[in-house]
């Protein structure tokens, strides 16, 4: 067996073996993966036709033909709410992995080499953590134009500063290691020691911060279209769907608020516990 | 005496190095509202149908047609001077809408931080003492669970047990009931003014009124403090000073609470700005779930009415707040922490 | 007498992820009032967890399985924790190892104090804080007044070192156990530490337990010795006794290991001469390999970490660069690595000035290959993500273009077996790897690309003295090989004086003093090279009494 094969079943046995003795993590990556297979499948998965209003059936609580109930334009609940996981998860991969490569990149080399670049980046990320986050995302969206793109765009922005900062902190504590120096002295430039010394430390480290993340981004996305930004009624989106159905709590119609919300709180749950697994799995100094 | 003197030191300080904060934030609007894709001057002008030359005396009314740097300065001299524009909505200075609605944003925000700190320090701290006990397990499940619901999701939930459910809750619309006679105005802040009148059972009204908005937010953030509070007392407690402290033989009392909650709230402290930080973005949602009187309401009004001159003042005022509590939560911190101040 | 502390067949285990791992098998020993006994072992040997049980301190993992600690005639086995509290501080005290971290760093040292001595005795805050004044007289400790409203922060180590004696003995307890009380300490501070702790005890007739790793700082405090190997304790007598005639064969090793005034590297690891495979003669006459001419290194705020150093090294040569924390020994050694810039003076390397190529571009320059270095904290310097071969294999790779390949493979193994390290672990993660197999590959990696010159930036001072000894003859053993020259960058004279010809002191980034190391040793001509050579605290087997009479005088 080659060297790289070894690695590849020692690596595989240890997620095992992580997740053996870590029965949430398991549940959380059965979760996380069955969430993208419905997001993938969603068309062939709906019940009905997630946008077809049938009036006659308007408001019907849960039971045996609408799994969820049915909303104010008498449309399936529960395909709504599988249709909208396409769209939601959509949006929070593509924000958070264009932060996260702008972000590694900006913040290891600021972390890395200091000085002024890493003032003024210093300077742009405080600028923009003094504003409340979800407000600058409502203020970008509001300046961009009321576009799905653009809640994406503001998603990533205001994820933006976690990314350079925590980069920046984990490749600071590293840079003076012994390892780094020793690359230096084995021959390797700056730049080839941030990209493929450090930044690859940081990994571990970021896989987890990138995991939480996905929920608060999805929470943000959800937050934006509940009033009245980006994604537009009729699309299915579960933020749009709580928004329409907050007008019926009041008289106590409680699954048009229930089941999406369910959707949203599901989703972040399966992102946040992966992320605290990916800790065990992903760093190898647990590795034994 | 010199504590004090240090003290107003320390805030001027702060409050100095935060200008250029501030100031970024101005220009970061100003970007925002002016220079990205969009004609401002559409949006100011009287409506969708409004002529091309309307809009191109609007233009020239408002200086689009100079400069950036310019514009930038003349916002920025308007921004000093207080001039935030009118409200095509409301008709009014968008400054005079903002100080009436603003002590009712804050009243929320601030009951709403009070609860949940309230909550999470002692459940931290309890679950930091005994981990592994079931109470460990409780606070942190809820901690898990507290960061997944939605602001809105779990403010609708709360509304329909405890209004349509167990009829507990008044009607979850604005500050009070339509019928209730408001205070009269002296801070803005409905509780103190109550209070300050003796006019209890107003104060009672108002108070029931708050309670919803304000636990649907603090739930939200219950989670982040607790977390934290547990996993710093837990770290304080493992370290070497708490070891010394037991080796020298001090009652436990003051081992927990002398020597590891004063060093364990240290971190608590400095979470708590970015928890404020999420609290102001959360009000949004909040005011919009519970029909509530605030900025952040009328900024959101304003906005789908592509109405931009109170979204634009409310950005700004948003940050200016929270740079304002971190230049607060800074000073406290520099109180609590002498390792600050000997840099 | 009756015994003031008695341990009898103390048993502790921790709960680990891997169940119940035991960390004492059964100890037991006994101290009587006044007296002093040295705890002596390696990292985990158990000496610490020792010190723990006996304060009933063990974190919430480790647990007393079996066995007695009795204490003034107490069983406090199993004492209840509102009785422990009553004796701790009271009765007996301890001193931890990191002073800085084991005083609560928003608390001044004198709320510090008062809340001991408030602990035990009821007195008035006035009193005590009167107390806390006369404690930190006691302790040394200048400009008491203004040091009693200071932070921790705000002290040196040393400093907070004696604020925790002054907190350990605010009770007069009967009872002190210090342990490691000047790990991490520059070695004129540890003395300086050591013999107040030495002359405080003995004045109030403390009995005092120092747990150590460091024999020589066993051997000049304390009346007994005992010798503690992974959770067993091996041997134990009165100090002479001990040190004369180690009866078990652990304690031989231990003390055959420590470097004294007179050892040689090879008394140091007994039975394993390896004599160098082949000594290459070199034609004589040929110039320096490396030549120093008033190097400057400036950092900001004008700090001269250092300034104007000058030396040369011959090829194969040896040369040691002693100083404390600060001195700029470490500055230093990075210069000639080139992984910094320098502010002024030249670096010459066989000839040729090096100090013109910017740091930056320094990797591209054919001289990379021939200046390597080894780093201090074996744990540290190397990349948690590479493998061992990798480690090993990436100078190959980054400066000789090698390939992965039967050639690579080839020279990876070369420079593993010549530094010592058994092939089945090339396939191992940093955090598989013990601390001296750790120091092998980072010297494997060194020594890989075939240097002239390797820089050991304090190769050793992480590591247990045994395994020190062992790699101390490594170094020596590739050096004469090779024909390798040495700069080794240390803060300990005596592992200086055996591994090198020549040695320069630095103190502030200037050279006190220069010259072959024996003469150095023997006849030094700066007092700062005294006054570190004094603080070494070196024992001698064939002395006739322990130097503890000297700390009592």
């Amino acid at each position: 067996m080659s060297a790289a094969a070894i690695q590849r079943t020692s690596t595989a046995r240890h997620v095992l073996f992580i997740l053996r003795g870590n029965p949430v993590t398991a549940i959380a990556s059965l979760g996380t993966a069955l969430l993208v297979l419905i997001a993938i499948f969603a068309p062939f998965l709906t019940p009905y036709d997630p946008i077809a209003s049938d009036v006659a059936h308007a408001l019907a609580p849960p039971d045996a033909a609408h799994w969820a109930g049915t909303d104010q334009l008498g449309r399936d609940i529960f395909s709504r709410i599988v249709a909208a996981a396409r769209l939601d998860l959509f949006i929070a991969v593509t924000a958070v992995g264009l932060s996260f490569v702008v972000g590694a990149v900006v913040g290891g080399f600021c972390g890395y080499r200091g000085g002024r670049l890493d003032r003024w980046v210093g300077r742009f990320v405080d600028v923009l953590m003094a504003f409340p986050l979800f407000v600058l995302a409502m203020a970008l969206v509001a300046a961009l134009g009321n576009r799905m793109e653009n809640i994406i765009i503001a998603t990533a922005v205001i994820n933006l500063p976690f990314y350079i900062r925590f980069a920046r902190a984990e490749v600071n504590v590293r840079r003076n290691a012994g390892w780094v120096e020793a690359a230096r002295a084995c021959g390797d430039s700056h730049l080839s020691v941030v990209l493929r010394f450090l930044l690859p430390n940081v990994l571990p480290a970021m896989a987890v911060q990138i995991s939480l993340n996905l929920g608060w981004a999805i929470l943000n996305a959800a937050g934006l279209s509940f009033i009245g930004l980006g994604v537009q009624a009729p699309t299915p989106e579960w933020g749009i769907m709580v928004a329409e159905g907050a007008r019926f709590i009041t008289t106590g119609k409680w699954w048009l608020v229930a089941f999406p919300g369910l959707a949203l709180m599901l989703t972040v749950l399966f992102f946040n516990l992966l992320g605290d697994g990916l800790r065990d799995i992903l760093d190898p100094r647990m590795r034994t | 005496m010199s504590v004090l003197s240090g003290i107003a030191r320390r805030v001027g300080r702060r409050l100095l190095s935060s200008i250029p904060a501030l100031l970024g934030v101005v220009v970061v609007t100003f970007v925002l509202m002016r220079v990205l894709p969009g004609d401002p001057a559409v949006f100011f002008a009287s409506g969708p149908s409004a002529g091309k030359e309307e809009i191109e005396q609007i233009r020239h009314q408002m200086g689009l047609d100079r400069p950036i740097p310019i514009q930038l300065a003349r916002y920025l001299a308007d921004v000093a001077t207080g001039n935030l524009g009118h409200s095509l909505t409301t008709g009014q200075p968008v400054t005079q809408d903002m100080e009436r609605r603003l002590p009712a944003s804050l009243e929320l925000t601030f009951t709403a931080l009070v609860i949940a700190l309230l909550l999470s320090v002692p459940l931290g701290v309890a679950a930091a003492l005994r981990p592994g006990s079931p109470v460990d397990h409780a606070v942190r499940m809820l901690c898990t669970l507290g960061v997944c619901v939605p602001t809105f999701v779990s403010g609708l939930l709360l509304i329909y047990v405890f209004y349509y459910l167990l009829g507990w809750a008044p009607d979850p619309t604005a500050r009070l009931d339509i019928f209730a006679s408001t205070p009269p105005d002296i801070t803005g802040f409905y509780l103190v003014d109550f209070a300050m009148t003796g006019d209890w059972s107003g104060w009672w009204a108002a108070f029931t009124q708050l309670l919803l908005p304000a636990i649907s937010m603090a739930l939200f953030v219950l989670a982040p403090l607790a977390r934290m509070t547990r996993a710093s007392m837990l770290a304080v407690l493992g370290s070497d000073f708490i070891r010394t402290a037991q080796s020298v033989g001090l009652s436990r009392r003051r081992v927990v609470i002398t020597y590891a909650l004063r060093n364990a709230l240290l971190p608590v402290l400095t979470i708590t700005g970015i928890v404020f930080s999420t609290m102001l973005g959360a009000n949004v949602l909040v005011e919009k779930v519970f029909s509530w009187p605030g900025v952040a309401s009328y900024a959101l009004d304003a906005l789908l009415a592509s109405d931009y001159a109170p979204v634009q003042a409310f950005v700004l005022l948003m940050a200016t707040i929270f740079v304002l509590v971190n230049v607060l939560i800074d000073v406290l911190y520099g109180i609590a922490d002498p390792r600050v101040s000997i840099e | 007498m009756t015994d003031l502390l008695r341990v009898e067949d103390l048993r502790v285990s921790f709960s680990t992820r891997h169940g119940m791992v035991a960390a004492l098998h059964g100890i037991g020993f006994a101290l009587k009032a006044g007296e002093t006994l040295g705890i002596v072992g390696e990292s985990g040997s158990g000496k610490s967890v020792t010190s723990l049980a006996v304060m009933r301190l063990l974190d919430r993992a480790g647990r007393i399985a079996s066995g007695r600690i009795v204490f003034q005639g107490r069983d406090i086995t199993r004492a209840k924790h509102g009785d422990l509290r009553s004796l701790r501080g009271a009765a007996m005290s301890m001193i931890f190892q990191n002073p800085r971290s084991a005083l609560n760093p928003i608390r001044t040292v004198e709320q510090q104090i008062v809340d001991v001595l408030r602990a035990h005795k009821p007195i008035t805050l006035s009193a005590a804080r009167a107390q806390a004044l006369e404690l930190l007289r006691a302790v040394l400790i200048r400009n008491p007044e203004q040091r009693l409203h200071a932070y921790p922060a705000e002290l040196s180590g040393g400093m907070c070192q004696r604020v925790m004696i002054a907190m350990a003995m605010a009770c007069e307890p009967a009872l002190l156990i210090a342990d490691e009380p000047t790990t991490g300490l520059d070695v004129t501070t540890q003395k300086a530490v050591m013999d107040l702790l030495a002359g405080i005890t003995a004045q109030r007739g403390m009995a005092m337990i120092l747990i150590t790793h460091d024999l020589g700082l066993a051997a000049r405090y304390c009346g007994e010795i005992a010798v503690m190997e992974r959770g067993l304790m091996v041997e134990q007598g009165p100090t002479a006794t001990l040190f004369q005639a180690p009866k078990h064969p652990y304690t031989q090793r231990l003390i055959a290991a420590s470097p004294t005034r007179r050892s040689t590297l090879a008394d140091l690891a007994q039975g394993e001469p390896v004599a160098p495979a082949s000594v290459i003669q070199r034609p004589p006459g040929t110039g320096p390999l490396l030549d120093l001419r008033h190097v400057l290194k400036v950092f900001t705020g004008d700090v001269r970490a250092v300034d104007d150093v000058s030396f040369s090294l011959p090829p194969g040569g040896s040369l040691g660069l002693v100083g404390e924390s600060g001195s700029g020994k470490s500055t230093l050694s990075r210069l000639i690595c080139r992984l910094i810039d320098l502010d002024g003076g030249d670096i010459i390397f066989q000839g040729e000035s090096i100090s013109a190529i910017p740091a930056n571009d320094f990797h591209r320059s054919p001289r990379r290959r021939d200046v390597q270095i080894v780093f201090q904290d074996p744990h540290d310097s190397l990349n948690p993500r590479f493998t061992a071969f990798d480690c090993i294999a990436h100078p190959l790779r980054r400066l000789e273009k090698m390939r992965d390949g039967a050639a690579l493979t080839t020279r990876v193994h070369e420079a593993a077996s010549r530094a010592g390290l058994p092939m089945d672990l090339l396939e191992r993660y940093p955090h598989q790897l013990s601390g001296g197999q750790k120091a092998r590959v980072g010297i494997a990696r060194a020594i890989a690309p075939r240097p002239r010159l390797l820089v050991l930036d304090e190769p050793t001072a992480a590591l247990d003295v045994s395994i020190q000894a062992v790699i101390l003859q490594l170094l020596d053993r590739l050096r004469k090989e090779d024909d390798l020259a040495m700069l080794f960058v240390s803060h300990d004279l005596n592992v200086v004086r055996m591994l090198c010809d020549d040695l320069v002191v630095l103190q502030h980034g200037k050279v006190v003093e220069a010259g072959p190391s024996a003469a150095v040793f023997e006849n030094p001509q700066s007092g700062y090279t005294r006054s570190l050579l004094d603080a070494i605290p070196h024992f001698d087997p064939h002395a006739t009494a322990p130097l503890l009479q000297v700390a009592e005088g």
